[in-house]
């Protein structure tokens, strides 16, 4: 219980909703904190208590085993009583429980609730009815935070640095919260960033938000640093988007022959969960350039340095 | 509709403003019998009749009562949204003195004994005139066209579908034919809902941004143009019920060029606000179609002067709290408008882009027009269907202020310029602010 991270920034604002308003001297500031939770992390004694007598909530309206165990874990090694809470219910019911469920949870007085819903927007709305920090888990294809936050932080513990870096987004964007934040916070940190995708799988105007576009994969991965492959969300796709995940696979799965186009030393990066032999083969997902597993490592560091940082600004009352 | 108040009124020290004769003019209007009687320099000097309640208007406007042509009401079976007396407190603030109301009411609108109700409870309830749009097909459901020829002998003044597209040309094409041999005015929502797919705003970077499915202006034009192959195979009557983006515009410009009877609105939203005020996933701002770019509203507003544009329109659709208070996608598109679409439209005068004639010729003359309707105007012998309004009033709107039963207000904490401040509707006083 003795040990406390040293860093003392806390971030400006009440919840995080998004990627979208930090600064990079925010962005900095969560990441230079997260280290400090890496190196507890991997020690024996992982117990800290500056969350102590806090509750924490994780509220999730979509199924997730990573990101919520990831909280859950990141909570408890700060010292929060951690609730998991999964609804599921009848997709017209959705909506109204998730506002009713808010006026429930405040009213147990919870300092913190991470929220995951289906509907983009959503925890935005939630947020304006709960008198707590709310963290997004990930709100329909619009972002994903936290995600950001960890590649953020594999990217910069391997490469030293994230601006001037060419970092390639390749895959379904356009159901893709994660590509959203990421983009944002890549342009923000000065790195420079690339799509790859089928045109169906781009949203409209996605140019305008500071990337490249490209079709060709073998053009897009072109002196890449950083591959960072997206889960093809076949569950999301209504109607006709690709012809096939055999077509797919073929032009835009990360093997290794495609690979070569990037720099020999590039890294390559999934959020996960991932569709082996849909968007990455297992050769590159498993082999020396990958990034994956540290991905997951990170990922209970920067949520323990996200909860931090906004835990410092509740009162103490 | 309405019994008339007999007894006389002089509208004095007025700015009369009448599109239908071009008319701008310092005045006085008199009116008797439940309809004007003249509108002419100094009646008062001239004498009139004993008993006249004088009104000074201390220069402020008077104009024909606003006629809009689409709004709905939740009367019969949604009561609870919108009732057609509540419909009728709202107009009458707003200084619409007739409003059509839609078909998509449960049951629809689609045989003559609902037409007959909706107009018998507005006759009891109502204080302005509510007139209904009746069905273009049987449910609504796009399959089978409704019985015009009785629906339109039992007083339905026009017939559509509400905000569904009658996907099956075949069936478009049959009620275009089947409408002509009964002059009838077919309405009809352009939007191919294959293109409009999952979508909930308008297609581009600030959905994109936003994470929010989009609808391509593709989806609205497709739907034009077919329709438009149709009414030039049929010569019927056509109106395009909202249009909201630049190239629809075009293809309107073209077949109006090639001499089609095509007509078409624009509602009061899409002329004032664009995309961007969507902001953080405000719902009262989801309408059907959505809000469009910056540019196609400039376009639209140039295209009401121009006249390529015939009427705007409210678009009232009152949504309660239930099926609002949502995520973005989740929530139901629909904001109501008859209280503020004078007031929203004068941002269109006092920016320099319409003049106060043209508005009010979109909004009362023209729909009057195309709907066979008598009103729209300040002539001698027209209905006494009148509104006074002081165009430079500052005011701050409160939606909690205002009559509908819903307060789903596209302009909540809007700054807004004039305000009506009395409609008479044959020649009774029903609105007046003090």
């Amino acid at each position: 219980m003795d040990a406390r991270s040293t860093s003392a920034f806390a971030l400006g604002q009440r919840h995080l909703l998004g990627i979208e308003g930090l600064s990079a001297e925010d962005i900095n500031g969560l990441l230079d904190l997260s280290d400090e939770f890496v190196a507890i992390n991997r020690r024996v004694e992982k117990k800290l208590a500056s969350l102590r007598g806090r509750t924490l909530i994780n509220l999730f309206f979509e199924a997730s085993t990573r990101t919520q165990s990831s909280f859950e874990l990141a909570g408890k090694r700060l010292g929060a009583d951690v609730m998991n809470m999964s609804v599921i219910s009848s997709a017209m019911r959705k909506g109204e429980t998730l506002l009713d469920t808010a006026a429930t949870l405040n009213a147990m007085h919870p300092d913190l609730i991470v929220v995951r819903h289906h509907a983009s927007g959503a925890v935005e709305l939630l947020a304006q009815k709960v008198e707590c920090s709310v963290i997004n888990a990930g709100d329909g294809a619009h972002e994903h935070p936290t995600q950001a936050l960890l590649d953020a932080l594999t990217i910069r513990r391997n490469k030293g640095a994230i601006d001037r870096l060419t970092v390639v987004i390749c895959g379904d964007i356009l159901h893709s919260r994660v590509a959203r934040s990421n983009i944002i916070l890549l342009n923000t940190l000065g790195a420079r960033v690339r799509v790859v995708a089928p045109t169906t799988l781009l949203p409209s105007g996605i140019e305008r938000l500071g990337v490249e576009v490209h079709r060709d994969m073998r053009e897009g991965l072109r002196d890449a640093d950083i591959v960072m492959m997206l889960r093809l969300q076949r569950e999301r796709m209504n109607g006709s988007l690709i012809p096939s995940t055999r077509e797919y696979f073929h032009y835009y799965g990360l093997d290794a022959a495609k690979l070569k186009f990037a720099k020999p030393d590039a890294l390559v990066m999934h959020p996960g969960p991932m569709n082996r032999g849909v968007e990455i083969d297992s050769v590159v997902a498993d082999g020396a350039q990958s990034l994956i597993q540290e991905q997951v490592e990170m990922g209970v560091a920067v949520r323990m340095a996200v909860l931090e940082a906004l835990a410092r600004n509740l009162p103490n009352a | 509709m309405l019994r008339a108040d007999t007894r006389p009124i002089l509208l004095a020290n007025a700015r009369v403003v009448d599109p239908a004769r071009d008319l701008d003019v310092t005045g006085d209007v008199l009116i008797a019998d439940g309809v004007i009687k003249d509108s002419a320099k100094n009646i008062r000097a001239a004498g009139v009749p004993e008993g006249t309640e004088v009104i000074d208007c201390h220069g402020c406007v008077v104009a024909p009562g606003l006629v809009d042509m689409r709004a709905f009401i939740g009367e019969p079976g949604a009561e609870h949204r919108e009732t057609l007396a509540s419909a009728s407190q709202a107009a009458a603030a707003g200084g619409v003195t007739t409003v059509i109301c839609q078909p998509a009411t449960d049951p629809p609108i689609d045989d003559p004994a609902t037409v007959d109700f909706v107009l018998r409870r507005a006759r009891d309830t109502a204080i302005v005139h509510i007139l209904p749009m009746a069905a273009l097909t049987k449910g609504l459901e796009g399959n089978e066209i409704a019985e015009i020829g009785l629906l339109k002998a039992a007083g339905a003044v026009a017939f559509t579908d509400g905000t569904k597209s009658v996907m099956n040309a075949q069936v478009f094409r049959r009620a275009l034919t089947y409408a002509c041999d009964f002059d009838a005015l077919i309405v009809h929502h352009t939007e191919d809902v294959n293109l409009v797919g999952d979508g909930v705003m308008n297609e581009g970077e600030f959905a994109t941004r936003l994470g929010l499915l989009g609808i391509p202006k593709a989806a609205e034009t497709v739907m034009l143009e077919r329709d438009l192959r149709l009414v030039a195979m049929t010569e019927a009557r056509y109106h395009a019920a909202s249009v909201t983006c630049a190239e629809s515009l075009e293809v309107l410009r073209r077949a109006k060029e090639a001499g089609l009877t095509v007509t078409a609105s624009a509602t009061i939203n899409h002329l004032a606000l664009n995309e961007n005020d969507v902001g953080s996933y405000r719902t009262f701002l989801k309408l059907s179609p959505p809000l469009r770019g910056e540019a196609d509203r400039v376009a639209l507003v140039a295209a009401i002067k121009e006249g390529i544009v015939d009427a705007i329109i409210s678009d009232h659709d009152p949504q309660d709290v239930e099926v609002k208070r949502l995520p973005f996608a989740e929530a139901a598109p629909g904001a109501i408008g008859l209280e503020t679409m004078l007031p929203v439209g004068l941002r269109l005068v006092h920016d320099g882009s319409l003049t106060l004639l043209k508005l009010i010729h979109a909004l009362s003359t023209r729909p009057a027009e195309l709907l066979g309707l008598p009103g729209g105007t300040l002539k001698a012998g027209a209905p006494a269907d009148v509104i006074l309004f002081d165009p430079d009033v500052p005011w701050v709107l409160d939606r909690a202020t205002l009559k509908s039963r819903c307060n789903n207000t596209a302009f909540d904490e809007a700054r807004l310029t004039g305000r009506v401040t009395r409609t008479i509707v044959a020649g009774r006083t029903v609105y007046e602010y003090v």
